[in-house]
């Protein structure tokens, strides 16, 4: 059977500056990776990419989704073929009712996957109970997508689209970052919600204490734009307790 | 970050959809501008002597007048005796009593266009008056209207049987001499719409017209005069689109709003005429006098424009708010894609105490396309208590459109309150990022920013004309809207 994700030998470079520089990864679907590491080593980058950003160049390397060449895709053929990304920073889009996005995106996601289109009643049925899930104020729906939402609000809400499109590799982009306890509670609990056989997850964060909700298979460390060390989740309380810097060090030492 | 720009110049690669000319034999009268050729339109439309007189005073002023000069827009002159002042369809020569009668050719060319006579009569429960070049072709539901006492025909019918209330209210508030375009209209304007609703009536309908030209050089001069008398209600939509054309035409229209006591007039215009190629050749220059007068107090006139077609766009609808307490409203959305050229915005005069004033402009600039608001609010000695609003926002797509806000503020009493508000913003490249990373097109997602972007003056359009401006800011900017 084949991987759902297949990542080989990725570099990656904004500007002309390289951020990724030699990516290898392999996620089946069942499986829950995180990949944890310091500011500015490539994380949000690697999950832009995977998700399609244009302004990210892949300069060598190739990423395979099931059978499909995921760089010959651009970004919304890769949404409609089951990825998504939850987005660090949730963008405002004034005007535009967060309940129309919603229904437009899970309306093309459905049509996409040959089911029919939800009418406005029975989406509205859904995403109430979506929210409900989310804790979320049913006034967030009618307001104009996460404009004037505060963080919270912005990463549930990244959630609730989570919940709403099912998607088949979900990739969290800092989820946690800006939560407070009971927030992150909510969410973890929202994204544990969906976890079964078929789908994956890409957790990305700096911290250890979203794996205390949502328990991962691999953890993997990036540090300048590798993937310097992977194991269990056993290696993210080891982060917890001594940082970053000893893999740092070995891996500039075994830099040539 | 920096907008992918050859991304976004290939969504607006689009063709104009309504380019297309229907093959018809018109009735014209031969290019050029002078007193014979005004005696002539004046003859075959048999008009009284009055009007006569009132189109050459009207044409002598014109002759006086210096080409205005002042706005931001560029135009090669144009000369006004390459123009044919008067087309109408042949058909016309025995006027139909029903559709039926109709040139089923006209027909046709209404339904490539989306308007569908028949269905509109059947479905929306609209009345349509389908001005086809410069005589009106179809007026519906005028019977329906007639039984509250509405007038609602071709400005040439008002004229042969209503030549009462034409006299009494033509020029009353853009007067013949007003400007150089309106002057002209003045002189040679062919056909358009009246409205007429009585004292206390509130038109049970919304009231519309599409306008279309069709006949190459030939410019088209409307008329529209639009009265409600004390505590009256109407609404009235106007929805222009025109085939391609290399040439550009010239359309320089009147609409004149008067609104009594009590009485409120909503305008609502979705224009959509050729804008040009993407080389900037053809277009129309839609060169536009609007004005409105709240007569009385607590009368009340809104304009809302949708603005996405032309080549040039040139108007300021405008309302004179006489009466204590009136109210005067101006919401528009105007596009310019390629080389067109907007300058637009509107007057608000206010003279009765405690008038109140609401401008909310939305320019959307693409690719080389230039786009100006320009605005005056002119507060009067005796206007205690007057107040306005004013906000101006401008959206740019790409880096090598343009946008300004011209606004003027003349305030001679102390009470008076007025706020200006303005922003400048670029459809971000996270934006569409984040909407596309939701499975929605790049088309769709740049529909749906700039419908969001719009989405107050939207607001203010009767339901289903608001569903076609968002459809046509849709095709206008790229494909359809998801």
């Amino acid at each position: 059977m084949n991987a759902m994700l297949t990542i080989k030998d990725l570099h990656v470079s904004v500007d002309g500056k390289a951020i990724l520089n030699g990516i290898d990864l392999t996620i089946n679907a069942g499986e829950v990776h995180a990949i944890m590491g310091p500011n500015g080593s490539g994380k949000s980058t690697f999950s832009q990419v995977l998700a399609g950003r244009e302004q990210f160049e892949v300069t060598h390397g190739s990423i395979h989704y099931a059978d499909q060449d995921l760089l010959t895709l651009p970004p919304e053929d890769r949404a409609r073929a089951g990825i998504f990304l939850a987005f660090q920073y949730p963008v405002e889009i004034p005007g535009v009712s967060n309940i129309y996005l919603l229904r437009t995106a899970l309306n093309t996601i459905r049509k996409q996957r040959g089911e029919t289109e939800l009418d406005a009643m029975d989406f509205l049925t859904l995403v109430k109970e979506r929210a409900a899930l989310m804790r979320m104020d049913e006034d967030l729906l009618y307001r104009s997508v996460n404009t004037g939402f505060s963080g919270g609000e912005k990463k549930r809400n990244e959630i609730l689209q989570l919940l709403l499109l099912e998607p088949r590799l979900a990739i969290l982009d800092e989820t946690d970052s800006g939560l407070d306890i009971d927030a992150l509670q909510v969410v973890a609990n929202g994204i544990n919600s969906l976890r079964d056989n078929s789908r994956a997850f890409l957790l990305v964060t700096h911290y250890q204490r979203l794996l205390d909700y949502i328990k991962p298979d691999f953890v993997h460390v990036l540090t300048a734009g590798r993937l310097v060390k992977s194991g269990g989740p056993e290696l993210a309380l080891e982060l917890e307790q001594r940082g970053y810097g000893w893999l740092e060090e070995a891996t500039a030492g075994a830099t040539p | 970050m920096a907008i992918p720009n050859t991304q976004i110049n290939h969504l607006l690669d689009r063709e104009y959809a309504a380019g297309f000319v229907t093959d018809i034999d018109t009735d014209r009268v031969p290019p050029g501008l002078n007193e014979d050729a005004i005696r002539l339109i004046s003859a075959k439309k048999q008009e009284p002597q009055f009007l006569l007189d009132w189109r050459l005073k009207a044409y002598r002023h014109w002759q006086t007048m210096p080409l205005p000069q002042w706005s931001s827009v560029h135009y090669p002159p144009i000369d006004y005796n390459a123009i044919s002042y008067y087309s109408s369809p042949k058909s016309r020569k025995h006027a139909p009593a029903s559709l039926e009668e109709i040139d089923p050719k006209l027909l046709e060319t209404y339904a490539k266009l989306g308007i569908p006579l028949e269905e509109q009569e059947l479905l929306a429960g609209v009345a349509v008056d389908a001005v086809f070049d410069s005589v009106s072709v179809a007026t519906t539901y005028k019977n329906k209207l007639a039984e509250h006492g509405i007038i609602f025909c071709s400005f040439s019918e008002a004229v042969r049987d209503h030549p009462d209330l034409i006299q009494q209210y033509l020029g009353s508030v853009v007067p013949p001499t007003d400007n150089f375009y309106a002057s002209l209209n003045s002189a040679v304007f062919s056909d358009g719409s009246f409205v007429f609703v009585p004292k206390g009536v509130r038109c049970p309908m919304e009231l519309s017209t599409y306008f279309r030209i069709n006949a190459a050089n030939t410019g088209q001069f409307e008329r529209t005069l639009i009265i409600a008398e004390e505590g009256s209600y109407v609404s009235y939509l106007e929805g222009c689109t025109a085939p391609m054309r290399d040439e550009n035409q010239l359309h320089a229209a009147v609409v004149e709003l008067v609104a009594l006591k009590d009485a409120q007039i909503r305008y609502s215009t979705v224009q959509n005429w050729y804008p040009g190629d993407a080389q900037g050749r053809g277009g129309i220059y839609n060169f536009v006098t609007k004005r409105g007068a709240c007569r009385g107090d607590n009368a009340h006139i809104s304009w809302t424009q949708v603005e996405t077609g032309s080549a040039i766009t040139w108007k300021y609808p405008s309302v004179i708010l006489e009466g204590d307490n009136a109210i005067g409203e101006f919401y528009s959305v105007a596009l310019t894609n390629n080389f067109q050229q907007a300058d637009t915005g509107t007057k608000m005069i206010h003279i009765g105490k405690n008038t109140r004033s609401t401008i909310i402009s939305k320019g959307i600039s693409a690719r080389q396309g230039r786009n100006a608001y320009r605005g005056l609010v002119k507060v009067l000695k005796g206007a205690d208590g007057a107040r306005n609003y004013t906000q101006c926002d401008s959206l740019l797509i790409g880096d090598r459109c343009g946008a300004h806000t011209f606004p003027y503020i003349e305030v001679k009493n102390p009470t008076a309150r007025v706020e200006h508000e303005a922003s400048t913003s670029r459809i971000g490249e996270d934006q569409l990022f984040y909407c596309r990373s939701r499975g929605l097109s790049a088309e769709d997602a740049v529909t749906l920013i700039v419908n969001g972007f719009c989405k107050q003056v939207f607001n203010e359009l009767p339901m289903e004309f608001a569903v076609e401006a968002q459809k046509l800011l849709g095709v206008n900017l790229e494909g359809a809207v998801g």
